[in-house]
């Protein structure tokens, strides 16, 4: 039944089965209808919103989201069609006939009204205290729509106690206005099932298994429901006030490593259109706010790379020259620390699979209170280590008690770009006018391989730059046109690559510790994929099981978010499949306009195995601090 | 056999009139489905749950649906309070029923039925399931019913869980599939995407039983009873302030007042027609007729003496809307609760007329603006039984 699609949710809410036209030009692919007296045409199928949305006509949403299937159960989007005797909600209507809709009369205008009165008088909304004042869906509707009072009641005191439990993800159940995003983000997005709509009538509430806390229950800390939750209800613990703590404690030595994606966007939070990066600009600001130093997470990115290919070189040398059938393939990417707890409930079995190689937020962390502290001749126990990342679950990732290789907790706390953009703005500064500073010494700039890992496909497009030229000793220039390995970019689910190596070269001086040559290479076919959004990784590991055709693979990307990183549950609110195609744009822009483009050019990461780590790749002390091990949870264990 | 469920003696113009189990089989596969859904068409039989949309359509519907499978249903899930009349059938007149579910899945081309029986009417399980079994035997369910060799059928029952909902046909599959009980968006209709996205035609009990009489005596039979709009007879479920409450088969188009003597009810002050989502009739209304073109009901017949409090009747109406609402829309979760609170409000007298129009004009927004009938019938009661008592409820406040 490959035609079923395989889902959790509900078969209603999955999908229109009116059938969209192949070619709108054949005769019926398109359809006429009249929306407030004016003709327009559509493809059979479309919804009536996304057709007013085609023409310019307004219509208001609120459980609508355009990455999520159809719910129509907020009706703030209900309009007229002639001959119908209730409101359509727009949403979900799908055009199938030449039907006449009215969107602004007075009856429509008047549902609409009531309906944004009824969700005030049960959200609690202290505007001027929460979190996202400013940036709500409903404070706009009500704007919109010109409430000036209270028509039935409203809400002064919490209905529900916080739920504080997880590192990453905060319920604030008195501001849920029950448009189910959430539970769609995480039933149909993401696959992962935490939450759901449990009891009914006034006592309809969103909670999770048991109605436990969201520490103990299935959670992969995704963030993904923050991101389409439009209002509080749904937001990341935040740790800024003790990061700020942290900065004005003259005796702590505060750094931050910055990731891609924040950067790639950050200037959203500061009311310009998405794609615009910021990197430079961010670095000033942070000094300026305090911090003592700003390194670039792309540097442990390169590291990464040079650990995960050494592991995955050694994995392949160990099944295929040793016979060694103990050896697990496909081997996993684990940099997403969402794919990787996914992981751990949902399929403990593959943990074999996953590289040990931590996140670069890790490794960076254990560097800095190690490596770091050493060179500046600072006390660990001082050093208060902070990431910036597009990311809740990197919250989550700096808490997992194995995260203390360096004898102290390696990353203090997981900063989101929402938050960081927060702290930015109350200290007075105006992010898109700070001048441009590079990063701090020791570690400088780093390569746009390690940069492009916040778009799906960006580690394996930063690995095959490597793997490349360390196997084949060509250029990625002379097979991938301007080192832009394109068939492993893009926003499909899944990608699935062959990379015939028909040539070698000359084992690398780092390497030849472990390889003599790649003799054993010559005429292999290397085969790897990519999937982004757990949903995805699912379909990957499913057909792994099945013994299909990712079971061949080698080497496979996977990253909890829909986009890679620059979709993260820490990313700036809203988001769209625009709105994420726009900030990938801006990250591979900003990698084709560096020179060094390769981890293996970087010589700050040469300099570190040289200097720090001397027995190189995968070898003793960057085991100890640059590897992990992982947890088998399974589906009870949080 | 010892039948635990004693026949009582009924009469009634149709569907206690006589029939013997498996003549509506039979007389399907001899005439064959476009015959079947002729008289169907000609009996202008409308769906008995209450929204009356004609059966003959809604076959043809799911008879015209491209699909390897197709289903039938069943909605025996009797939620609306004051209705008891599929329980009548279920046990007493269960060939009605399953043959009406034979005959539709000939028609329509279901290979399967599924009866979607109320959480508490788990006590007619075995019975139910029994008499199946004893169908099966009797070649009137499973391989080559009646030997007709490509027409193989069976039915399965499954048991609701209490949710008022879940009567409502979307959310019944959608509670079929085991989700949630929620009501989906239409269209695609169930006729097209409906269990498990298959077509599905849902019938109510009554309907199906209707059918299988049909089927026998012809649509023209069916049609010669009860009004032009409104044809057959329907079986209304009579409670409250009477003498004689009970299940009662009357030709659609009888007058309240005409029922309310076969009832025996006196000093009679209203009339709920509909159940909790129906409308309250009051005494200077009793000329109106019992029909889909006038006082509609699903069954439903509650009858409120004269000392009755037409509020508190009001505010039961009202909790149990707020406590079953299915609470994924928002006029229906919330809507409800404030119409609640606006009884509450005129019962301590701590209101003011102007809410209380306003309340109303909410009312009218959850009517259109609901997303299923659940929301878009709930305020029927309090529109109607504060405008009809409206000097009842305001004299008892002052006193």
């Amino acid at each position: 039944m490959d035609n079923k699609k395989i889902s959790r949710a509900p078969v209603s809410q999955q999908e229109f089965k009116v059938p969209k036209p192949e070619d709108t030009n054949t005769i019926g692919g398109m359809i006429s209808i009249e929306v407030n007296e004016k003709k327009i045409s559509v493809p059979l199928g479309t919804t009536i919103l996304d057709a007013c949305k085609m023409n310019q006509i307004h219509i208001p949403t609120l459980c609508h989201h355009d990455d999520l299937c159809v719910a129509g159960v907020c009706r703030v989007c209900v309009v007229e069609v002639e001959g119908m005797r209730t409101l359509q909600a727009a949403c979900a209507f799908p055009i199938t006939a030449p039907i006449k809709v009215k969107t602004s009369t007075s009856q429509v205008r008047k549902a609409r009204r009531h309906i944004i009165d009824l969700l005030l008088s049960e959200h609690y909304g202290e505007c001027y205290s929460c979190i996202r004042n400013g940036n709500c869906e409903l404070q706009s509707l009500a704007q919109e729509y010109g409430v000036d009072g209270y028509t039935f009641g409203h809400c002064d005191k919490p209905a529900y106690e916080m739920d504080k439990s997880s590192y990453s993800v905060i319920r604030d159940m008195s501001k849920c206005i029950l448009c189910k995003r959430c539970v769609r983000t995480c039933i149909d997005l993401q696959e992962v099932g935490v939450l759901e709509a449990i009891d009914k009538g006034d006592k309809t509430h969103i909670g999770t298994f048991m109605e436990k806390p969201l520490a103990d229950v299935i959670c992969i800390n995704c963030g993904q429901c923050i991101n389409r939750c439009p209002t509080a209800a749904l937001h990341a613990n935040d740790p800024s006030d003790e990061i700020w703590d942290a900065i004005d404690d003259p005796t702590k030595h505060v750094v931050i490593q910055t990731a891609p994606s924040p950067r790639a966007a950050i200037a959203e939070c500061f009311d310009m259109p998405a794609g615009q990066s910021m990197t430079m600009e961010l670095n000033t600001a942070l000094k300026r706010i305090g911090f003592d130093a700003v390194f670039d997470t792309n540097f442990t990115a390169d590291l990464t790379i040079f650990e995960e290919g050494t592991e995955l070189i050694i994995r392949l040398y160990k099944a295929l020259v040793e016979g060694d059938k103990s050896i697990a393939f496909p081997q996993f990417t684990s940099c997403s620390p969402g794919w990787v707890k996914y992981l751990e409930h949902f399929y403990p079995e593959f943990i074999p699979n996953l590289s040990t190689a931590k996140s670069p937020q890790q490794m960076f962390g254990a560097i800095i209170k190690t490596f770091y502290a050493q060179q500046i001749g600072v006390d660990p126990k001082d050093v208060v280590s902070v990431a910036l990342m597009p990311c809740s679950a990197k919250k989550f990732e700096c808490n997992r008690p194995e995260m203390a290789d360096s004898g102290y907790k390696d990353v203090d706390y997981g900063l989101t770009t929402r938050e960081m953009a927060k702290m930015i703005k109350e200290a007075g500064i105006h992010l898109p006018e700070m001048p441009k500073t590079h990063f701090d010494s020791p570690f400088g700039d780093a390569s746009g391989a390690g940069l492009i890992f916040g778009a799906t496909g960006g580690v394996m497009e930063a690995a095959l730059r490597s793997v490349i030229e360390f196997v084949t000793g060509n250029k990625t220039e002379n097979i991938f046109a301007n080192a832009n390995i394109t068939p492993v970019r893009g926003f499909e689910g899944v990608k699935y690559v062959e990379l015939p190596i028909n040539a070698v070269g000359p084992v690398p001086d780092i390497l030849k510790h472990l390889v003599k040559d790649w003799n054993w290479l010559k005429g292999a076919t290397l085969k790897v994929a990519v999937a982004h959004g757990t949903a995805n990784a699912k379909k990957i590991l499913d057909d792994i099981k099945r013994g299909g055709k990712f079971s061949e693979c080698h080497f496979i990307e996977f990253m909890a978010c829909p986009g890679g990183c620059i979709g993260g549950g820490g990313q700036p609110i809203p988001t769209s499949l625009e709105i994420r195609q726009a900030r990938a744009k801006a990250i591979y822009d900003e990698d084709e306009s560096l020179t060094m483009r390769k981890s293996h050019d970087n010589p700050y990461v040469k300099m570190i195995y040289e200097k720090f780590f001397t027995e190189g790749p995968c070898g003793h002390l960057s085991h100890k601090l640059l590897h992990t091990h992982y947890t088998p949870r399974g589906r009870f264990i949080s | 056999m010892e039948p635990i469920f004693k026949k009582q003696e009924r009469t009634g113009p149709v569907l206690f009139s006589d029939y013997k189990r498996g003549d509506g089989i039979k007389r399907a596969l001899e005439v064959g489905r476009e015959n079947v859904l002729f008289e169907l068409k000609s009996s202008k039989l409308k769906g008995r749950g209450g929204a009356g949309f004609p059966t003959s359509t809604k076959w043809m519907l799911t008879a015209a649906a491209k699909s390897e499978q197709k289903f039938i249903v069943c909605n025996a899930d009797e939620g609306e309070p004051g209705t008891f009349k599929d329980r009548v059938l279920l046990t007493e007149y269960p060939e009605l029923v399953f043959d009406g579910m034979v005959i539709g899945g000939y028609t329509v081309g279901a290979k399967e039925g599924l009866v979607y029986l109320r959480g508490e009417y788990e006590y007619m399980y075995k019975f139910l399931t029994d008499y199946l079994e004893q169908m099966r035997k009797d070649n009137l369910l499973g391989k080559k019913i009646l030997g007709v060799e490509d027409f193989n059928f069976d039915i399965t029952i499954r048991l609701g869980a209490g949710a008022y909902v879940c009567g409502e046909e979307t959310a019944l599959i959608e509670s079929l599939e085991g989700q949630r009980g929620e009501s989906r968006n239409r269209p695609p209709y169930p006729v097209n995407t409906g269990y498990n996205g298959h077509p599905t035609s849902v019938n109510n009990v009554e309907t199906l039983a209707a059918a299988a009489h049909i089927v026998v005596k012809g649509g023209d039979w069916y049609a010669k009873v009860g009004t032009d709009k409104s044809s057959g007879s329907k079986l209304f479920s009579v409670s409250g302030d009477c003498k004689k409450p009970g299940v009662y088969e009357l030709p659609w188009g009888t007058r309240i007042k005409d029922l309310l003597k076969i009832v025996e009810a006196a000093d009679t002050k209203a009339v709920q027609v509909g159940g909790a989502s129906g409308v309250c009739i009051p005494a200077l209304q009793f000329d109106r007729t019992l029909a889909y073109e006038d006082a509609a009901t699903g069954g439903s017949i509650m009858i409120f003496g004269k000392n009755r409090d037409m509020l508190s009747v009001l505010k039961n109406f009202m909790e149990f809307f707020v406590e079953e609402s299915c609470g994924q829309c928002t006029p229906c979760r919330i809507g409800n609760i404030k119409l609640l609170e606006g009884v509450e409000m005129i019962e301590k007298g701590e209101f003011t007329f102007d809410y209380i129009d306003k309340l109303k004009d909410l009312g009218h927004t959850m009517q259109i603006a609901s997303k299923c009938g659940l929301g878009q019938s709930s305020p029927n009661s309090f529109i109607s039984i504060l405008d009809n008592f409206k000097d009842e409820i305001l004299n008892k406040i002052e006193a």
